[in-house]
């Protein structure tokens, strides 16, 4: 695992090369916007990235939440299997699959929830008690810097095309503000509230937060708003050439944030180690335990390795 | 259109804010390895 971070990191950078190469002098020029549109090419996949952490955010708090009791997490696996049938099925009946709005198709609102359903039992399998709390501050920490991307390139994007910086009101843009906020708050809560209850509190305001992350999504669809349509899955449409350098972009963002969050999941473990050594040793201390030459084994004797 | 210093804007926002935030995660580490350096001296 320590030469697989390295490698990683140089196949990341490779790509983020490669994507930004592509991005500038490969894509074709958007014959009405000229080369600004390129900045769709960081703004896109910020979001679709920053959208995939808070989801998985949602599911490590949900998780967290309901392996509190070995019935609830029971009653948790039932309810997301239920969903998964349904969501797989539904879209294809076809009074549902009239409802869809138009460009979504069935088949990719059937993988979704498949791919919903299988990301649920994936992280329940990997990630236990503890470790789904430090897996949910860190996703949600790395999905705010995505997030706040989002919200600086989208105003930079819209001054040349619209002519304003931000248009108030619309609701893709203030809904994108609002998740922001949410975890910005989230971050803050677990930052300054010292309360034993505040992995609790953070995770409930984590699966309220997330319900945002829909209403973000679909908002183009449902509303009238000023921002453009979907490049996928939706009713606008983009040049293959074009589309094919988003995804790489993609691909590249996806790599850069997972190992950004494999740092910061290993710095929270850590943090975790070295504060419960604290804890340990000041309770020794008194007792004359504690110290270099002490037999007694911390927590922390195990992570400085 | 004359945007061209919008697009460069936007793309070293992206990649001072990254920065930004590598950054803060590197003080994170050097600020826990000292702290883990005094718990082996025994403070």
């Amino acid at each position: 695992m320590k030469r697989a971070f390295p490698i990683l990191a140089v196949l990341t950078a490779l790509l983020l090369v490669y994507a930004f190469y592509q991005a500038l002098w490969v894509a074709p020029t958007d014959a009405l916007q000229g080369d600004v549109y390129r900045i769709i090419y960081y703004h896109v996949p910020s979001a679709w990235t920053a959208f995939l952490l808070f989801f998985i955010n949602f599911i490590a708090s949900v998780q967290y939440l309901a392996n509190a009791r070995p019935s609830t997490a029971r009653a948790a696996r039932w309810i997301v299997i239920a969903i998964g049938i349904i969501g797989f099925v539904a879209p294809f009946i076809p009074q549902v699959k009239q409802q869809l709005p138009t460009g979504m198709y069935p088949s990719s609102v059937a993988t979704t929830f498949l791919i919903i359903t299988g990301l649920y039992f994936v992280i329940g399998k990997y990630f236990v008690d503890q470790d789904l709390d430090v897996l949910a501050v860190t996703t949600a920490e790395v999905g705010v810097v995505f997030c706040s991307i989002v919200l600086v390139t989208g105003p930079i994007w819209a001054r040349p095309v619209w002519g304003i910086w931000w248009a108030p009101g619309d609701i893709r843009l203030t809904s994108t503000l609002v998740l922001w906020l949410i975890y910005v708050s989230y971050l803050v809560l677990r930052r300054f509230s010292d309360s034993a209850q505040t992995q609790k509190l953070a995770a409930v305001l984590a699966v309220f937060g997330a319900l945002d992350v829909p209403l973000v999504y679909f908002s183009i669809w449902f509303f009238r708003t000023q921002h453009p349509q979907p490049v996928i899955g939706g009713g606008g449409s983009m040049d293959p050439r074009m589309l094919h350098v988003l995804l790489i972009s993609w691909m590249a963002f996806l790599c850069f944030a997972f190992l950004v969050c494999w740092s910061r999941y290993r710095l929270e473990k850590l943090r975790r180690e070295v504060e419960e050594a604290e804890a340990l040793e000041s309770l020794l201390e008194p007792a004359g335990l504690a110290g270099p030459s002490s037999a007694v084994k911390t927590p922390l004797s195990r992570g400085s390795k | 259109m004359n945007s061209i210093k919008f697009l460069y804007a936007a793309y070293i926002a992206t990649w001072l804010i990254h920065s930004l935030y590598i950054g803060s995660l590197v003080r994170r580490y050097g600020r826990l390895r000292q702290q883990m350096k005094d718990l082996g001296r025994g403070k």
